[in-house]
């Protein structure tokens, strides 16, 4: 189960991820998860947010460059050695991640991992066979 | 020499100058006829305002032997710009000509302490640049040792420098400032070298270069200009005060307009530099824009020489760039940027001398195109553009992705280039 995120392109640069976070609070859009990639010139801002389509006309009505992609979402136990049930599955299947994320939800005792891997199909099809509960996007917009 | 004196020189060279020009070159004859004006209307100095100017552009027109006044057979030896541009202009030599420059940079090379016991060991590019050339026939000129060894090969040159004992460097400065940095990592002793004096130009630089050039190198610095299109270096040279460029005007005359209106500038006043050819032969070039901003300054130097003086350049009066020595255009820069797919015409050049050295930065508008969740993608994107720039220019640039909207847009003429060197 492929779920959207929306990635920003941020310049290294004073106030920028202040601006586009305040274009999504004007717009009423709750941000679920939140990371930022940076390098010493630009940065990669990547949201989980319950309308990704919408949050994405708003920032680029604020000309913001946004891409909208596929990733993988999954639910595990809020405890030691959680992350590393799953990317020990990942590992044995010889699949590479690009990058990972993750946030505790508070109304359960979980917490979400966002994964990219390489190839998303390739990586939800390893975490099905190994019974990894999958987040769907209707999951993510009622978190 | 009095000015009165000088000014009969100039105005008769000038008066033959324009009278081979009108004669010999379509060009000229055809401006000439636009304008409505004669050799004979040159009746004095200031008339040479009368006269049309000559542009970059109308050299590369007459591409490759269009300006030249003379037949073919005396033709004797021909140099072009670098021509990174597209097409380069060629200037062309007889033998009077040679003789004239072997005369002005045998004058140069003398304002540097050059005589006949010195070795001065050329490091200007041997070939269609006129540096190699120009400094060989003036040593020759003087009867000094001339080393041609020519750009490049940095060890040799150390090598050399220390076995032969060179007295006098010819180079451009930013590679007198690398040169001096390869000797300190090398841990090259001062007193194996003789330097005495170093003749640099070809290029921009600063009265802080100067500073460091002369400590490092233990030696007097001094500014040397030319241009191919009027002959080569030897146009203008500093003598020991260091207090700006003697023109040699009784053979390149010099004015200053202003690049706006077109209107001549009085000395002080800071412009762009035009100059005419008094005695060349080959190829007579009447009122070139030079696009190099300086301020013409009059009165007797305490070195004794009446030549008119000019400032070190501080500028260029288009938007012209010289990175590293090589000229690039911002429409260049463009053209190649438009060969990119989904790549927003939006972009904005940036250069600096974070050191000695230019770096030339891009910056470019990202798009959807170029953009994804991965900093490998964009980073990999950012890389293809550079590349792809440098094919298209020759000069390795740094593009830097802005977000869109940010760069300035064309409002008539947009900027597009900003300099941050210090001159």
């Amino acid at each position: 189960m492929k779920v959207k995120q929306i990635s920003v392109f941020l310049e290294n640069k004073k106030g920028r991820l202040k601006k586009a976070v305040h274009a999504l609070a004007k717009a009423n859009i709750n941000i679920r998860a939140l990371s930022i990639a940076d390098t010493s010139e630009f940065g990669i801002l990547r949201l989980m947010v319950p309308d990704p389509e919408l949050a994405k006309k708003v920032l680029e009505e604020n000309n913001f460059v946004v891409k909208l992609n596929d990733v993988i979402a999954v639910e595990v136990p809020d405890r030691p050695g959680g992350l590393d049930k799953i990317l020990g599955i990942l590992t044995r299947a010889d699949m590479n991640v690009e990058y990972i994320y993750a946030f505790v939800e508070k109304k359960s005792e979980k917490a979400i991992v966002v994964i990219r891997t390489e190839d998303i199909d390739e990586g939800i099809k390893v975490l099905k066979e190994a019974n990894v509960p999958l987040l769907s996007s209707e999951d993510i917009s009622t978190l | 020499m009095d000015e009165e004196k000088r000014k009969e020189i100039q105005l008769k060279r000038l008066q033959d100058t324009v009278k081979r020009a009108y004669e010999n070159v379509p060009y000229y004859h055809r401006r000439f006829n636009e304008l409505g004006i004669e050799p004979e209307d040159i009746e004095g100095l200031e008339d040479i305002k009368k006269l049309p100017f000559t542009t970059k552009q109308d050299l590369r027109e007459a591409y490759p032997f269009g300006m030249f006044a003379v037949p073919d057979e005396d033709i004797i030896e021909v140099h072009t710009s670098s021509g990174t541009t597209g097409k380069p202009t060629v200037s062309g030599y007889t033998q009077k000509d040679i003789d004239l420059w072997s005369e002005v940079m045998a004058r140069a090379l003398t304002m540097a302490g050059a005589g006949r016991r010195d070795r001065i060991q050329n490091c200007y590019g041997y070939g269609l640049f006129t540096g190699g050339l120009g400094v060989h026939y003036g040593a020759q000129r003087i009867g000094a040792t001339v080393i041609p060894i020519s750009a490049g090969n940095t060890k040799r040159q150390i090598e050399i420098m220390q076995d032969f004992g060179t007295t006098i460097l010819t180079c451009t400065p930013s590679y007198a400032l690398y040169l001096a940095e390869v000797l300190q990592k090398e841990n090259v002793k001062m007193d194996n070298l003789k330097l005495k004096a170093g003749v640099f130009g070809a290029e921009m630089w600063t009265e802080e270069m100067r500073d460091a050039i002369e400590e490092r190198l233990g030696l007097t610095a001094l500014n040397i200009y030319g241009l191919t299109e009027i002959i080569g270096p030897g146009v203008a040279m500093e003598c020991q005060e260091k207090n700006g460029l003697h023109i040699f005007e009784d053979h390149f005359y010099p004015e200053i307009i202003d690049p706006e209106t077109l209107k001549n500038l009085p000395p002080g006043k800071k412009g762009e530099l035009v100059l005419t050819t008094l005695t060349r032969e080959a190829m007579p070039i009447i009122r070139f824009r030079t696009r190099d901003i300086t301020t013409l300054r009059k009165g007797e130097c305490p070195c004794g020489r009446t030549l008119i003086r000019m400032d070190r350049i501080t500028g260029r009066s288009d938007d012209m760039l010289k990175i590293r020595g090589v000229i690039v255009f911002p429409s260049q820069i463009e053209e190649a940027l438009l060969k990119i797919n989904g790549l927003e015409p939006h972009y904005q050049i940036v250069v600096t001398r974070p050191k000695y050295l230019d770096e030339l930065e891009v910056q470019v508008e990202a798009s959807p195109a170029l953009f994804s969740d991965e900093v490998k993608h964009v980073e990999e994107v950012k890389k293809m553009i550079e590349e792809h720039l440098q094919r298209e220019i020759g000069l390795r640039v740094n593009v830097t992705l802005v977000e869109p909207e940010s760069l300035p847009r064309s409002e008539g003429k947009a900027i597009r280039v900003i300099d941050k060197r210090k001159f």
